[in-house]
């Protein structure tokens, strides 16, 4: 029972909306334009921090005494903003050159980014490297929320208003980024993308700009990843350490498990990272209670779900590439 | 079309060494869970560390309080605080020396208690009664307290000019200094050069570890991202060999660097060469390193915990050379380190394995062409890969002043690659100048810069480097396009 | 068709670099340095309009290096060059493309996740719908699809390729991937179209059809320039050829005429016109790998070739 809750909550929880909202970016960039980001976790930084910054310390509504939603919606735009040109910085240098400049790019800089907000001296802007609270954070989306107190949900879906609010914020913006997707990739302009992909000397030769359409790749990959931080942030705090290095292989993970260049593969991939996870934790726990695992500490145990997700991700990539709903005949790597 | 055939063959080949690998791993981690287990009903967890004494607490703050007239000033209290909750106390002791260990580098608050400064003692500069310190990668952490009023002859509102003298009577020792303290002067230089030496000495370190990755990297095209993992390895090997196990130094030693030379060799045979053969692409190849690092890692952390685990090797006595204090143990460190490299100059340039390593990175289907047999080079990478890097960890942990962490290796492995980067993916030389930029860079940047992002700062070079020179210091231009 | 002679095409004394009646490529001064080798130092070249030009000389004289100068996929050290008038010298290949010269490579790239009519829809101009915001209103751009689809499946159909219209392009043999370039590369109606080696890796049973394509754009009232390796095919099809060797221009004239010429001979140092002179001059190891490259890739093709073969 125990280990049923905690697979099947992954499938609404809004960490498994912010996680398919960074995948999907990520699969724009590497799924559809080939592009090799391993610093997915640096957007996410950028929009949850554009988003804070802009609700805590500039806060419309105390400073300016705006509305509640027009300080929401501007923090999002804020977040967007941040994470739109932090890819253009990114990309400019690195575009132009083969693929695996961008990922080293793109790793270092998310940890530049990482590094920079938790220092000491940024504490009164970002807060340093014990973020921001969530009290801090919540203020506008608390005040904006329609749904009265209560419990709402059934059985492992039951949460509390502002969990359902979240929710219901997060997976409306999954649902958007996913039409977003599949209207621009079954468009002229993702045939020209997923061109570029393939060989980006011969689109070339073609007459297009290249280098524009990968800038607008990684910005439109770039701002989903934003929002997929945003939304990762809101159900509880601004935690620094989190937009690290293992984020992103995390999402590499997730995108994986569903098939990268496919429409519903992140959303599927995201909510199965989140409930293999907390399935497998959940599993080992019961089996640790049980006496299993010789005299090891249950926080050991744990980490061993850890090291299931790794070597899950190695199978997973060496035997079925394409993820558990890609097309095999269109994607093995070629890359 | 034809993985009918051999991919029975070749999965059985993964599974078999697959196994191999858990099984040496379970066998060195069940051991060494035990023995932590030991050790912690010793109550010398190293997680509660609570006490002053330097050997069993390589990171300190540490200095000397003296007053007007250079006589040390006994009895007075130094709390370290951090904002995890530790708290650690020291008193000064006769000759006015105090010293106060932490678990793990980060900042720190430094407080002089100042109620138990002697009667007529006051700290010149009362904003110094509480002050944030960053211990990095250096072990020992210089704090003054000035004491007094500064010489008549000096304008009081800046003390960072006041202090440059070394003969001002005010109890101005030439240990490290912070960089905030002391941006001119005399004192700055001694702080560039303590800067310096610990930064070239960081680097070559990286070097160590770089060069694996960019002999990888040159003969196969794969970037491994869980190198840092081997280079943890070394770091927990010796760790277990050294302090769980105590053996003998050479013992260790020994043991340490013959588990990470089967450890690289084990990364080819179980996991790389059967992908080969399989004709896994570079992407895949890219990411199944992604999850062997997460693996690796948290595997690590099952077997020691999710804390710093210190070392019981002795560290060694510093000595001074010209206005920097230097510990022996990391000039041995750093002697080792080069005869190391230019043992691996050596190979590459003059035996013959070495010269088809060199050829296999520039062309692999030529060199294949030309009789070369790129498996057998392959694996004799991965061999030496092994054994560097995981001599990097060993020497790793010393230098930061033996202690080891489940993610030691993965958070410098940006930094490794920063340097490979740099210095021209594929070139060993290459990654040795990178490393060095790179130690360097990150040291003497806080002289200026806040500590905590001396990394980023590496990082950030990085990018400007690829953004003017994408071919990286010393790479070939017709490499990058 | 009536041979076109000398004396249609050029004005003045032939030599290399001659003067053309009607230029479309002027090239002046054109070097590019590698390493301490130059590979292509051309003084000048014009390549006459509304002929086929072919471009050929030993490995590593330059040919492709030239042609990704002209086609901006390779900044040159020095050197000026125009094209139908407009200077095309240190504009990105993009825009050199968008003016009417559309070029193809020496391997095939053929975008192989892509299906063989996206393949050549991919090649039209001036598709509103290519732009990011543009592209989520079909309205804008649904009628232009429309038009471009119908004119690809005629393109298709010209190449016999339109049974083949939904498959991935990367099942397509060697051959096939050649044509579907070729069909590619007229989708924006160029002026110019450049060849790298078009007949290399083509099934035997393929290249009469291919050549009959390259005559079939001369007659279309394009302008064909292609490098090639095999004399008689140059001999067959085209109406110019312009030798290179060791980065220079050395000779040019009809076809008929080309093998009479000293410096070409010399060129080809007198044996089997395939010998490798790159290696012989003890040129250059990175034409050397990169001709190790092209070996494997032929090979691959022919054994695709063959199956093909096999299958039908």
């Amino acid at each position: 029972m125990e280990i049923l809750n905690a697979f099947f909550s992954a499938f609404v929880d809004s960490s498994s909306a912010a996680f398919a909202l960074a995948a999907i970016g990520l699969g724009v960039h590497f799924g559809y334009g080939g592009l090799l980001n391993f610093g997915q976790a640096g957007f996410m930084a950028m929009g949850a921090y554009g988003f804070s910054i802009w609700t805590a310390v500039v806060a419309p509504t105390e400073n300016w005494g705006w509305h509640p939603i027009a300080s929401f919606l501007s923090a999002i735009v804020v977040g967007i903003i941040a994470a739109s040109i932090y890819a253009f910085i990114l990309g400019l240098p690195t575009l132009k050159l083969r693929g695996d400049y961008l990922a080293i790019v793109t790793i270092a800089a998310a940890e530049i980014v990482r590094f920079s907000v938790r220092t000491t001296e940024l504490t009164p802007i970002t807060g340093g490297s014990q973020g921001m609270t969530g009290a801090s954070i919540k203020t506008d989306i608390q005040e904006i929320n329609p749904l009265p107190s209560g419990q709402y949900g059934f059985w492992v879906f039951e949460a509390g208003a502002y969990d359902t609010w979240v929710r219901i914020i997060g997976w409306s913006l999954v649902a958007v980024a996913v039409v977003l997707v599949w209207a621009l990739f079954r468009s002229p302009w993702g045939r020209v993308v997923k061109g570029i992909r393939e060989d980006e000397d011969a689109v070339r030769s073609l007459g297009k700009n290249v280098f524009s359409y990968k800038m607008q790749v990684l910005v439109l990959g770039g701002v989903l990843g934003g929002l997929g931080g945003i939304m990762y942030i809101l159900p509880r705090a601004l935690q620094p350490d989190f937009f690290a290095t293992p984020t992103t292989f995390y999402l590499w993970t997730a995108l994986l498990l569903g098939g990268a260049a496919t429409v519903f593969g992140p959303v599927i991939g995201a909510i199965l990272f989140w409930a293999l996870l907390n399935g497998v934790r959940s599993i080992i726990g019961v089996a640790h209670e049980y006496g299993f695992f010789f005299g090891l500490s249950s926080t050991q145990a744990a980490q061993l779900s850890f090291v299931f997700v790794g070597i899950a991700l190695m199978v997973l990539v060496v035997f079925r590439p394409q993820g558990i709903f890609g097309n095999k005949k269109e994607l093995s790597f070629n890359v | 079309m034809n993985t009918a055939g051999p991919a029975p063959l070749v999965r059985n080949a993964i599974q078999w060494g697959g196994a191999l690998l858990l099984a040496l791993l379970l066998t060195l981690g069940l051991g060494m869970a035990t023995a932590t287990a030991a050790t912690d009903h010793d109550g010398k967890t190293v997680a509660s560390i609570q006490q002053t004494e330097e050997e069993e607490s390589p990171y300190s703050f540490q200095g000397s309080m003296r007053d007007s007239d250079r006589e040390p000033i006994v009895g007075v209290e130094v709390t370290v605080t951090d904002e995890s909750g530790f708290s650690g106390t020291g008193t000064t002791d006769e000759s006015g020396e105090w010293s106060v260990g932490v678990p793990t580098p980060g900042t720190y608050t430094v407080t002089l208690n100042v109620d138990s400064l002697p009667d007529g003692i006051t700290l010149r500069d009362p904003a110094h009664e509480s002050r944030e310190f960053e211990i990095a990668t250096t072990a020992q952490q210089g704090v003054l307290f000035a004491f007094g009023d500064p010489p008549s002859a000096q304008p009081t509102t800046d003390p960072g000019e006041s202090e440059t003298g070394s003969e001002t009577p005010t109890g101005d020792d030439s240990e490290t200094e912070t960089a905030a303290e002391q941006p001119r002067g005399q004192g700055f230089m001694a702080a560039l050069t303590q800067r310096a030496i610990n930064g070239l000495f960081f680097g070559l370190l990286l070097a160590l570890g770089a060069i694996g990755i960019t002999l990888i990297y040159g003969t196969t095209g794969v970037s491994n991202f869980a190198h840092g993992e081997l280079l943890t390895f070394g770091g927990i090997v010796f760790y277990a060999t050294t302090t769980l196990f105590s053996l003998p130094i050479v013992a260790a030693i020994a043991i340490t660097l013959v588990a990470c030379t089967v450890f690289g060799w084990l990364h080819d045979f179980a996991l790389f060469k059967p992908l080969r053969k399989r004709r896994v692409g570079m992407v895949q190849l890219l990411i199944v390193t992604i999850g062997l690092s997460i693996a690796l890692r948290y595997f690590f952390q099952f077997l020691i915990g999710g804390g710093t685990q210190q070392l019981s090797i002795n560290r060694g006595a510093a000595i001074a050379i010209g206005p920097a204090n230097i510990s022996t143990s990391v000039l041995i460190a750093a002697g080792i380190s080069v005869i190391v490299l230019a043992g691996v100059a050596y190979f590459l340039t003059r035996t013959r394995m070495g010269k088809a390593t060199r050829a296999v990175s520039d062309n692999a289907s030529l060199a294949s062409a030309s009789g070369i047999n790129v498996d057998s080079v392959i694996r004799t990478v991965w061999i030496v890969a092994g054994f560097l890097t995981g001599l990097a960890g060993l020497l790793y942990t010393y230098f930061i002043g033996g202690a080891i962490r489940w993610d030691t290796g993965f958070s410098i492995m940006l930094l490794l690659f920063a340097a490979v980067t740099l210095g021209g993916l594929g070139s060993a030389f290459g990654a040795l100048v990178g490393a060095l930029f790179i130690g360097l860079v990150t040291e003497i940047s806080t002289l200026w810069l806040p500590a905590d992002i001396r990394y980023a700062v590496a990082l950030g070079i990085l990018i400007l480097v690829l953004l003017f020179r994408p071919q990286g210091i010393l790479g070939r231009k017709e490499r990058v396009g | 068709m009536s041979k076109v002679t000398a004396a249609d095409l050029i004005s003045g004394t032939n030599g290399p670099g001659v003067a053309k009646k009607d230029p479309i490529i002027v090239a002046d001064g054109v070097t590019r340095q590698f390493g301490g080798l130059k590979a292509v130092d051309v003084d000048h070249l014009e390549i006459p309009r509304n002929a086929i030009t072919a471009l050929i000389g030993p490995n590593g004289a330059g040919k492709t290096t030239l042609f990704n100068l002209l086609t901006g996929f390779d900044k040159p050290n020095t050197g000026t060059w125009s094209f139908d008038g407009t200077n095309l010298a240190g504009i990105p290949s993009f825009k050199a493309a968008r003016s009417g010269m559309v070029r193809t490579f020496q391997l095939t790239k053929s975008l192989g996740r892509l299906t063989v009519l996206e393949n050549v829809l991919l090649g039209a101009s001036d598709q509103k719908g290519e732009r990011f915001w543009a592209s989520f209103i079909p309205g804008i751009w649904r009628e232009q699809e429309n038009a471009n689809r119908e004119k690809a499946l005629e393109l298709l159909a010209r190449f016999k390729l339109d049974a083949k219209k939904d498959d991935y392009a990367a099942s397509l043999s060697g051959g096939q991937r050649k044509l579907l370039e070729m069909a590619r590369a007229l989708m924006s109606d160029p002026q110019l179209v450049m060849l790298d080696e078009p007949m290399a890796g083509v099934n035997p049973a393929l290249t009469q059809s291919l050549l009959d394509h390259v005559l079939g754009l001369k007659e279309d009232g394009m302008t064909v320039l292609f490098v090639e390796h095999d004399m008689h095919m140059v001999r067959h099809i085209s109406d110019w050829v312009v030798v290179m060797a060791e980065g220079k221009v050395v000779a040019e004239d009809v076809p008929e005429d080309i093998m009479k010429n000293q410096a070409v001979v010399d060129a080809y140092l007198g044996s089997h016109h395939d010998t490798d002179l790159g290696s012989i001059t003890g040129q250059i190891e990175m034409e050397e790998a990169l001709q190790a490259e092209l070996a494997e890739e032929r090979a691959d093709a022919d054994t695709e070739a063959a199956t093909d073969k096999e299958q039908s």
